[in-house]
C-alpha cells in the first residue's frame, strides 16, 4: 500500500513534495475534464502550483487505422475525432485528398460545404459555451445552448441522416443533393439567431461573478500563444489576427464578408467574447451563403478507385477550435502511405500549465473550458 | 383530572409537535428538491420529473426508496467511526434548530427564551458534520470541500449573526414568538425597517447553507462533490437532508426576523382585512387548476391522481375558510389565528426557498478568494454598520423623540451610502491586486 502513496513529481526537478503540498489527480473521471483527461495538479493549499496533463485514454490510433483504409473509407474515421464538430473534420479531410489529387468539388458542392461547416462551428461553440459555463457554475446556459444546436443537428440530419459523426462529404464533392427546404431551414435558424446570443450574453457577460471568474485568468500573451503553436479562438483572444478562412480561403470563404474577432488581453473572458462573436460572425456567412448557391454538379471528376499520384499534401482548415491539418502521404495505392493529423484541441492544449500556474483549483475547470478541447481529437 | 390535562397541554403537545417535525422535514425536503428541479426546469425551458406520479409528484418517494436500496460504501481507508457519525451529526443538528421555530402561533416545540440564539448555535455546529465528513473520507477532494465549507461558515456565520443581531436590536427579544410579536406591535416588518440586514442576512444565508452561487464545498465541476464525494447511498441522502433542512431553517429565520413571522400582510390594518380570504382562494384556485388540468393527463391513473391532489387542496382551503365565520371561531378560539399563521409562515418560507433557487439557476459560482473578499470586506463591514444604523435611528426614536419614518429610512440611506463606498473601495483595491500568477 504505501508504494501507490508516494508522491509523484510534477516535475522532473522536483521530485519529494513540500511540507504543505498536495498531489490531486483530477480525473479520467471528473465531471469537468470534458472527457477523459487527468490533470495531475500539484497544490499549494488550493494554490496550484505545477500541473500535468496525461492524455491517452481516448487513443484509438486514428493515424494507423488510415494506412489500411482506402482514401473514401478512411473519410467517417475522422469524423471520430472532434465528434462535437464532425462535419469540420471531414471537410479538412476531403479537401486534403482532393488537393493531393489535383482535383477540385464543383462551386455548388463548395458552397454547401461552407453553409454546413459554419452551422458546425456554431453548434460546437454553443456546446462550448454551455459546459463552459456550466464548469463554471452557471447551469442555465447549457440548456439554452443545446436548444439551439439541436436546431442544427436537425439541419445536419435532414442533409444526410446522421446528427453527431454526420460524413456529410464525399472526396471530391458531396454524395447528397441538398434537400428542398435547406436554405430555409437555414435561415430560419439564422435569422433569430443573433438574439439568442445576446441572451446568453445578457446571463454572463455583464455578470459580476462571470467577469470575476474569467477575467485575468489563465492569460496568454500573443508571443506566448504564437510560441505554443496555439491556434483558432486560443490565438485570436490573445490578440493576434490569424484565421486560415481570410488567410488562406479554403471552401467557398474567399466569396464572403465576415470579421475576425480578437481579444486584448488574452484572458478567459477575452476567449468568450471572441468565440461569441464567431457565433455572429459564421450566422452572417450562412445567411450569405444561401443566398446564392450555384446550380451545378455536386461531384467533381475523381473517379471511383482513388490512386493519387505519389508526393505528400498538407491542408488545413479553420476548426471551431482552431487549425486542423491534415499531412498525407501517397505512394500511389489506394491507401494513404501515411496521414499525421495536427489537431486543434493537442496543441492548444500545451498552454495548460503556462496558463494555471498560480491560479486557484477553481480556475482549473475554466481554463480547461475555455482551452475547449475535445479528447477524442487530442488522443485521437 | 387537572393534573393530567397540564401535564398533556406541558408535554404531550411538544411531542407531538417533535414527532411532526421528524416524521414530515425528510418529506418536506424530498419535496423541496422536487419544486427545485420544477423551477430549475423552469427557468432551462424543460419540463423536469414528469414520469412518477402527475408532473413527477411522488418522484422524492422514488428518489428516498432508491438511496435506501443503494449499496453503502465506505471507503477502506476511510476513518469508519467519524465517517460514520458525521452525517448523523449534520442531520441532527439541523432537525434541532427547527425545534425553537414558530410554525405559527400553535406549532411550536419549545418557546425558548433565547430561541434564535439556540437556532443559530445549533446550526452553526452542523459544520462539525461537514468537516468531519470530509475529512474522514481520506480523499483530497472531500478534504478540500471541508476545508472550503470551514472557512466560508466561519466568514459568513459573522455576517449573518451580525445581521440577525439588528434585528433584534429592533425586537428587543430573543425568543422567536415575542419577535414577530414585536413586528406586529411596530406596524411594520423589520424586513422593511432593516432592509440592509435582511439582504445581508439573505446573502449570508445562501453561503451557509452551502448554496449556488457559494456552493464551494461541494462545487460539482471542482471538486466533484467536495465533502461528500465519498459517501453514497442513505448516508449521502443524510447530508442532503441537512442541507435542505438546513435551508429551512434559515428561511424560517428570516421570515421570523425579517418577514414577520406568522403575521399576515398589513396585519394590524382592518382596512386590509380582506387579505383573510387569501389563503382559501390560493388554495381554491391551485385546486381547481388541478381540476382543469386533470383530463390532460396522458395516463388514467394520473388523471385520477390530479383529481386527488385538487381535491385535498379544496379540503385545505374549505378548513382554511372555516374559521372564517364566526360559530367555528368561538368554538374554538385561536383556530383561525393557528391555521391561518402556519399558512403565512409556510408561504414566505417557500418564496424564500424560491429566491435561493432563482439565484443558484442564474448565477455562475464564486471562486474562494473571491467568496472571502465578498464575505470580509463587504459583507460583515456593512452588517456591522447596519447594527450601528439601527442603533442611531432607535436613539433618535426613543430619546429624541423622532419619528420612526424619519429615523428609520435616513439611517438606511446613510447605511446605503457606506455600503456604496464600500462596494467601490473593494473594488478599487482589487484592480490594485489583480490575481497574477507568479510561479
Amino acid at each position: 500500500m504505501a508504494d501507490q502513496r508516494t508522491p509523484v513529481a510534477t516535475h522532473a526537478d522536483q521530485t519529494v513534495l513540500g511540507a504543505d503540498e498536495i498531489i490531486l489527480n483530477m480525473g479520467p473521471q471528473h465531471p469537468s475534464t470534458h472527457g477523459v483527461l487527468r490533470v495531475k495538479l500539484r497544490l499549494d493549499g488550493e494554490k496550484v502550483i505545477g500541473s500535468e496533463c496525461i492524455i491517452g485514454y481516448l487513443h484509438r490510433g486514428v493515424e494507423k487505422i488510415a494506412e489500411h483504409r482506402t482514401y473514401q473509407q478512411f473519410a467517417p474515421y475522422v469524423d471520430r475525432m472532434d465528434y462535437v464538430a464532425a462535419v469540420s473534420n471531414g471537410l479538412g479531410y476531403c479537401e486534403a485528398v482532393e488537393k493531393l489529387l489535383g482535383a477540385e468539388a464543383p462551386p455548388r458542392a463548395r458552397v454547401i460545404r461552407t453553409i454546413l461547416t459554419e452551422l458546425q462551428r456554431i453548434a460546437s461553440h454553443l456546446f462550448w459555451l454551455g459546459t463552459h459555463a456550466l464548469d463554471i457554475g452557471a447551469l442555465t446556459p447549457l440548456f439554452y445552448c443545446l436548444r439551439e444546436r439541436e436546431e442544427i443537428l436537425k439541419i445536419f440530419e435532414k442533409y444526410c441522416g446522421a446528427r453527431l459523426t454526420t460524413h456529410a462529404f464525399r472526396i471530391g464533392g458531396l454524395q447528397y443533393e441538398a434537400y428542398d427546404t435547406l436554405e430555409k431551414d437555414v435561415e430560419r435558424f439564422c435569422k433569430p439567431f443573433d438574439k439568442r446570443v445576446d441572451e446568453y450574453e445578457a446571463l454572463l457577460t455583464g455578470n459580476r461573478i462571470w467577469v470575476g471568474r474569467t477575467k485575468g485568468i489563465g492569460i496568454l500573451t500573443a508571443k506566448e500563444a504564437i510560441d505554443y503553436g496555439a491556434s483558432g479562438p486560443v490565438l485570436r483572444g490573445s490578440g493576434v489576427k490569424w484565421d486560415i478562412r481570410k488567410a488562406m480561403p479554403y471552401a467557398a470563404y474567399d466569396q464572403y464578408k465576415f470579421e475576425i474577432p480578437t481579444g486584448k488581453n488574452g484572458d478567459t473572458f477575452d476567449r468568450y467574447i471572441v468565440r461569441l462573436e464567431e457565433m455572429r460572425q459564421s450566422r452572417l456567412i450562412c445567411l450569405q451563403a444561401i443566398e446564392n448557391i450555384p446550380a451545378g454538379p455536386i461531384m467533381g471528376k475523381v473517379g471511383k478507385v482513388l490512386k493519387p499520384p505519389p508526393g505528400e499534401v498538407y491542408h488545413s482548415i479553420e476548426a471551431p477550435k482552431g487549425e486542423l491539418g491534415y499531412y498525407i502521404v501517397s505512394d500511389a495505392t489506394t491507401q494513404p502511405y501515411r496521414v499525421r493529423i495536427r489537431p486543434p484541441s493537442f496543441i492548444n492544449l500545451e498552454a495548460f500549465d503556462k496558463m494555471i500556474r498560480g491560479h486557484l483549483v477553481a480556475d482549473v475547470v475554466a481554463i480547461i473550458g475555455t482551452l475547449d478541447i475535445v479528447l477524442g481529437e487530442v488522443d485521437r | 383530572m387537572q393534573g393530567l390535562l397540564h401535564f398533556l397541554l406541558r408535554f404531550l403537545v411538544p411531542l407531538i409537535c417533535a414527532v411532526i417535525i421528524v416524521a414530515v422535514v425528510p418529506l418536506v425536503a424530498g419535496y423541496i428538491v422536487l419544486m427545485e428541479r420544477k423551477v430549475m426546469a423552469d427557468m432551462q425551458a424543460r419540463l423536469g420529473p414528469m414520469r412518477v406520479g402527475p408532473h413527477g409528484l411522488l418522484q422524492p418517494i422514488a428518489d428516498a426508496v432508491k438511496l435506501l436500496l443503494k449499496e453503502d460504501i465506505i471507503p477502506e481507508e476511510a476513518d469508519k467511526l467519524i465517517f460514520w457519525i458525521a452525517p448523523l451529526i449534520s442531520v441532527t443538528t439541523a432537525m434541532l434548530a427547527m425545534s425553537a421555530l414558530a410554525i405559527g402561533p400553535w406549532f411550536q416545540i419549545a418557546d425558548l427564551n433565547v430561541g434564535l440564539l439556540f437556532i443559530v448555535g445549533i446550526g452553526a455546529l452542523g459544520i462539525f458534520g461537514i468537516v468531519l465528513g470530509g475529512w474522514s473520507s481520506n480523499s483530497h477532494y472531500s478534504l478540500l470541500g471541508a476545508l472550503r465549507s470551514a472557512a466560508q461558515l466561519v466568514s459568513y456565520e459573522t455576517a449573518a449573526g451580525m445581521a440577525i443581531v439588528g434585528g433584534l436590536l429592533l425586537a428587543g427579544t430573543l425568543s422567536t414568538r415575542e419577535i414577530i410579536q414585536a413586528q406586529n406591535d411596530y406596524g411594520v416588518w423589520f424586513g422593511f425597517a432593516a432592509p440592509v440586514g435582511f439582504f445581508v442576512y439573505l446573502v449570508a444565508s445562501i453561503a451557509e447553507t452551502n448554496r449556488a452561487p457559494f456552493d464551494l464545498p461541494e462545487a460539482e465541476s471542482e471538486l466533484v462533490a467536495g465533502y461528500m464525494t465519498e459517501y453514497s447511498g442513505f448516508r449521502w441522502a443524510l447530508y442532503f437532508l441537512a442541507e435542505y433542512t438546513n435551508m429551512v431553517v434559515v428561511a424560517s429565520i428570516a421570515t421570523t426576523l425579517f418577514l414577520g413571522g406568522w403575521l399576515r400582510p398589513f396585519a394590524g390594518t382592518p382596512a386590509f382585512n380582506f387579505l383573510d380570504y387569501a389563503p382559501s382562494v390560493l388554495m381554491l384556485a391551485v385546486g381547481a387548476y388541478c381540476f382543469y388540468r386533470a383530463p390532460k393527463q396522458p395516463v388514467k391513473v394520473q388523471q385520477l391522481f390530479m383529481m386527488v391532489v385538487g381535491l385535498g387542496l379544496l379540503l385545505v382551503a374549505v378548513v382554511l375558510a372555516l374559521p372564517l365565520t364566526s360559530m367555528v371561531n368561538n368554538m374554538v378560539p385561536g383556530l383561525k389565528a393557528g391555521l391561518h399563521g402556519a399558512f403565512w409562515f409556510l408561504l414566505k418560507v417557500g418564496l424564500y426557498l424560491y429566491v435561493f433557487m432563482w439565484l443558484r439557476f442564474t448565477f455562475p459560482r464564486y471562486r474562494f478568494d473571491q467568496l472571502m473578499r465578498l464575505g470580509w470586506q463587504f459583507l460583515i463591514p456593512l452588517s456591522i454598520i447596519n447594527v450601528m444604523g439601527i442603533g442611531v435611528a432607535l436613539a433618535l426614536h426613543r430619546h429624541w423623540g423622532w419619528s420612526n419614518w424619519t429615523a428609520f429610512p435616513l439611517t438606511t440611506v446613510v447605511t446605503l451610502l457606506i455600503a456604496g463606498w464600500l462596494g467601490w473601495a473593494g473594488e478599487k483595491k482589487d484592480k490594485q491586486h489583480v490575481f497574477v500568477g507568479e510561479i
